[in-house]
Order: C-alpha cells, then sequence, then structure tokens
C-alpha cells in the first residue's frame, strides 16, 4: 500500500515537474492570446448572428418564396456551400476592391463566415420546418390561419427545437473557421499565435494554450446550446409522460 | 321561401392521378343537419370532409357552402376556381376535427383554443379568453386549462381539438373519424361532447366515422359511399334497417361482425 502510494506521488510529481519546467514562463503568452480570443469571440458571435439571420432567410425562401427568390436562395446555399471558405474569404477582400468596394477586414470577416454558415444552415431550417407533421398544417388551415400567420406561429416554434443541436455543430463549426481570417491580417487568437510563434519559437507551449483556448470556447457554446436545447424541450411537452 | 343547403357538393370530382377518388359527387346538406358518412376505406369518405375544408384542390364540379361558392368565386359573370383571399373568407364557416387531433403541443389547451380567435378573428386576449374557457367548460376540461397536449389522454385532447374548433365560431363542423385514434374507453367521452353539440348549438355537422351505433342514433341522415359515390343514402332507420343496395348491406354485416 505504501509502496503503491510512493509510486503514485513519484509519477504525479514528475509530470508535474516536467510540465512546470516546459510551460515555464507560459504566462507571458496568455494576455497576448487572450487578446486574440477576444477578437475570435466576437467573429463568432457576429458571425453566429448573420448565420441564423441568412440560414432562416434562404431556408425558408428556398420552400415558400415565389421563384424568383426561391432561385436566389438556392443560388447563394449552393455557391457557399460549394465554395471554400477560405475562397470565398479571399474574394471579398481582395477581388471586390477591384469593383471599387472596399470593405473592413472585421467587416469581410464576419460576413464572409456568416454567409458561409448561413447556407448550411439553411439546409437546418428547411430540414426542421419540413419535419413538422403535415397535420399541424391542416390544423392551421382549418382555423381559417394564413400561411404566414401559422409558420410564425405555429410552425418555427415547433421546428425550432429541432434545430438547435444542428446550430450547435455549426457555430462550433464557425468558431473553428474564425482562423482563416488570420490570413485576412485580423489579429485573432490563430493570428497572434502564429506571431509569438514566430518571434520566441515556444511553439509547444503557444499552441498548446491555443488549442486549450478553443476547446474552452467550443465547450462554452456546447453547455448553452444543449440548456437552451432543454429550456425549449420543457417549454414544448411540459410534463411528457403525466 | 325555400331553405337553401349550407353545403352542396355539385358534380364534384377528384382525382390523384389516375385513381378517381370521388366520381361527380352531389350532396346537399340542410342547415343544422347531421350527416353521417360511412364506408369501406378507399371510398372517398374522408376526401369529402377534406374537399370541403378546402385541404384538397377541386379536379371538377364546385362546393357551395351558405349560398356561396366556397371552390370557386365570382369573377365577369363566370365561376372561376377561389384564390387565397376567397378561401380564407369562406373558410371562415367551416371547422374541423382531425382523427390525429392535431393541437398545438407548444401550446396549453386554453392557447389552442385562443390562438385563432387573437390571430385571425382578431379577437381582444380577454375576449377570446373568455371564449376558450366557456368551450372547454363546454367539454368537460375545466380543470385542465393550462395542460399541455402532451399531458392529457387522447380523448382529452380530441375534445381540446373540438373547443378549438368551436372558438371559431363555424356554421359547418366536420369530424373525421374523430374517435378512431382513441382507446376504447376513452371513446364514450368524445361522442357525448358530440351529441351535446348536437343538441345545444345550431350546427349543421358531417362526420365520418366507424360507430355505426353513435351513426343510428345521433345523425339525421347516413350516407353510404362506395368507389367514390354515394351508393345509398337515408335516415339511419332504413339504412341500418333494410339497406336497399347490396354493398351496403355487406358493409354493414361486415362492421357487425367486427363487433
Amino acid at each position: 500500500m505504501v509502496m503503491r502510494k510512493l509510486v503514485v506521488v513519484a509519477v504525479v510529481s514528475f509530470s508535474a515537474g516536467l510540465a512546470v519546467a516546459s510551460f515555464a514562463g507560459f504566462r507571458e503568452f496568455i494576455p497576448g492570446l487572450l487578446e486574440g480570443a477576444l477578437v475570435t469571440i466576437q467573429i463568432t458571435l457576429a458571425g453566429a448572428v448573420v448565420a441564423v439571420i441568412c440560414a432562416t432567410v434562404a431556408g425558408l425562401a428556398k420552400m415558400y418564396a415565389p421563384w424568383p427568390l426561391r432561385w436566389l436562395a438556392v443560388v447563394y446555399i449552393e455557391l457557399f456551400r460549394g465554395t471554400s471558405a477560405l475562397v470565398q474569404l479571399f474574394w471579398l477582400f481582395f477581388v471586390l476592391p477591384l469593383f471599387g468596394v472596399t470593405l473592413a477586414p472585421m467587416t469581410v470577416a464576419i460576413a464572409a463566415l456568416g454567409l458561409n454558415i448561413g447556407a448550411y444552415g439553411a439546409e437546418v431550417v428547411r430540414g426542421a420546418v419540413a419535419a413538422v407533421p403535415r397535420g399541424q398544417w391542416e390544423a392551421t388551415t382549418a382555423l381559417n390561419m394564413s400561411r404566414t400567420q401559422a409558420l410564425r406561429r405555429i410552425i418555427l416554434p415547433q421546428a425550432f427545437v429541432a434545430m438547435i443541436p444542428p446550430w450547435g455543430n455549426l457555430f462550433i463549426e464557425l468558431l473553428k473557421s474564425t482562423a482563416l481570417v488570420s490570413l485576412i491580417t485580423i489579429s485573432d487568437l490563430a493570428f497572434r499565435a502564429q506571431q509569438m510563434n514566430q518571434t520566441t519559437f515556444r511553439t509547444l507551449e503557444i499552441f498548446t494554450i491555443v488549442l486549450v483556448i478553443y476547446l474552452a470556447i467550443a465547450s462554452i457554446i456546447t453547455v448553452g446550446m444543449r440548456a437552451l436545447e432543454q429550456k425549449a424541450v420543457g417549454a414544448m411537452v411540459r410534463g411528457r409522460g403525466h | 321561401m325555400t331553405v337553401q343547403p349550407m353545403v352542396k357538393f355539385d358534380g364534384v370530382t377528384k382525382r390523384y392521378g389516375a385513381l378517381t377518388v370521388l366520381d361527380s359527387l352531389d350532396l346537399e346538406i340542410m342547415p343544422g343537419e347531421k350527416v353521417a358518412v360511412i364506408g369501406p376505406s378507399g371510398s372517398g369518405k374522408t376526401t369529402v370532409l377534406r374537399m370541403l375544408m378546402t385541404l384538397e384542390k377541386i379536379n371538377d364540379g364546385v362546393i357551395w357552402v351558405d349560398g356561396e361558392p366556397l371552390t370557386h368565386m365570382h369573377k365577369d359573370g363566370r365561376l372561376v376556381l377561389a384564390d387565397a383571399a376567397h378561401l380564407r373568407r369562406m373558410r371562415g364557416k367551416i371547422g374541423m376535427v382531425f382523427q390525429h387531433f392535431n393541437l398545438f403541443p407548444h401550446m396549453s389547451a386554453l392557447k389552442n383554443c385562443m390562438e385563432a380567435p387573437v390571430t385571425v378573428l382578431k379577437l381582444s386576449k380577454e375576449e377570446a379568453r373568455a371564449r376558450a374557457v366557456e368551450l372547454l367548460e363546454m367539454v368537460g376540461l375545466a380543470d385542465k386549462l393550462d395542460h399541455y397536449p402532451a399531458q392529457l389522454s387522447g380523448g382529452q385532447q380530441q375534445r381540446v381539438a373540438i373547443a378549438r374548433a368551436l372558438a371559431m365560431r363555424p356554421k359547418v363542423m366536420l369530424f373525421d373519424e374523430v374517435t378512431s385514434a382513441l382507446d376504447p374507453e376513452l371513446v364514450g367521452e368524445v361522442l357525448n361532447v358530440i351529441r351535446r353539440l348536437g343538441s345545444e348549438l345550431d350546427l349543421t355537422m358531417l362526420m365520418v366515422t366507424h360507430q355505426m351505433g353513435f351513426a343510428r342514433e345521433f345523425a339525421d341522415r347516413v350516407c353510404f359511399f362506395y368507389g367514390g359515390k354515394i351508393a345509398e343514402q337515408g335516415p339511419p332507420e332504413q339504412i341500418f334497417g333494410q339497406a336497399q343496395n347490396e354493398r351496403t348491406r355487406q358493409f354493414l354485416s361486415a362492421c357487425l361482425e367486427a363487433i
């Protein structure tokens, strides 16, 4: 018993010592990286807002709008799903100025990533709305509700619950794709890491910290979305099973 | 002055591809009349209700409700297919209760009954609430106002659905196999509510049912559907007592065997 305890203590102190030795001075990187993380979080949040709006508009337009709008929605969805996010980012940042439209880097970042994730989100919205049983639509017709009233009051609230888990995935996708904005001069987390790495060559520490920060943000998204889902399901079927 | 029918099917045909579900159907229902529609599955009986609720498009013929065309409208002296605005104006005269209730799962019983009166009829919340409470009391659910559909039994859900339809004050009520999805012991409570509507409200009722006993006791007239047409119709005593049509007799004896 004593031997075993001693072995455990030895192993733990050795690992701790190793960690401290290799991460000695890692604190000096943290303020800079956290500043970068703040930019990453800003782009993720604003991009998520853009994505949800684009997805809802495009998803519903693809299902219910008259044909020119429907066609437009399809083009948007296919264009942004079918090309790489990096190319979209570069196109908005380097090509648009050739047509006389120059946008701030942050605007480009939020717009490009929001539009990109929104294109995937449009299919999430469409799928969730289509999954609401037909009987719900028929009930709204029998109650003489208009299609807009039905959609807003009856169909979307039910579809919303089904959308939450796939949106959680997309928000994490969005968070990870923000690393691309480092390529259009934005000092996000990935940009800061690369910059520090080039000057200090403390690759292990820097990229391990960055890894942990990304993971932490993603975990917050996961936990937040799960809480939202529980709340929404709770509101939907209170006391299921009596 | 002659009383005009509340509902009139005039040569109504409904096809799904090559399949003719309703074949040039003529049917008149007088105000306050209670008509039971019976027949084997696939005979078109549910389609009659769905056409009247405008859930299906018409292929041929015209449906009239309360003296006005439902599926069509007058334009330049001719009847043309109804547009959305005309349908919305006419649809308010009709209410429907479904086999699978189709309650809104994210709303309490009370909210289910208030939703359309507020959004469609533009009643104030107070008015809609008073109306919903009164109707839920009438169907025996005064103590379940704040329950969600998932917290109610099938029979209770169907009674909420009846109250919800009545809250729109329709002139015609359609019941589409409203007890078919219920456990046997819950059928009675729903039928009792329908009996009550029959005696207390001045409603025209059209019901598709497999409850032969109920049809016999409740309906003024029974229509037996076969192959998209009315094969035979008449007062319940005639249909259940001395049916003329061979198909009717076969169907009814098959129903009896099931019991």
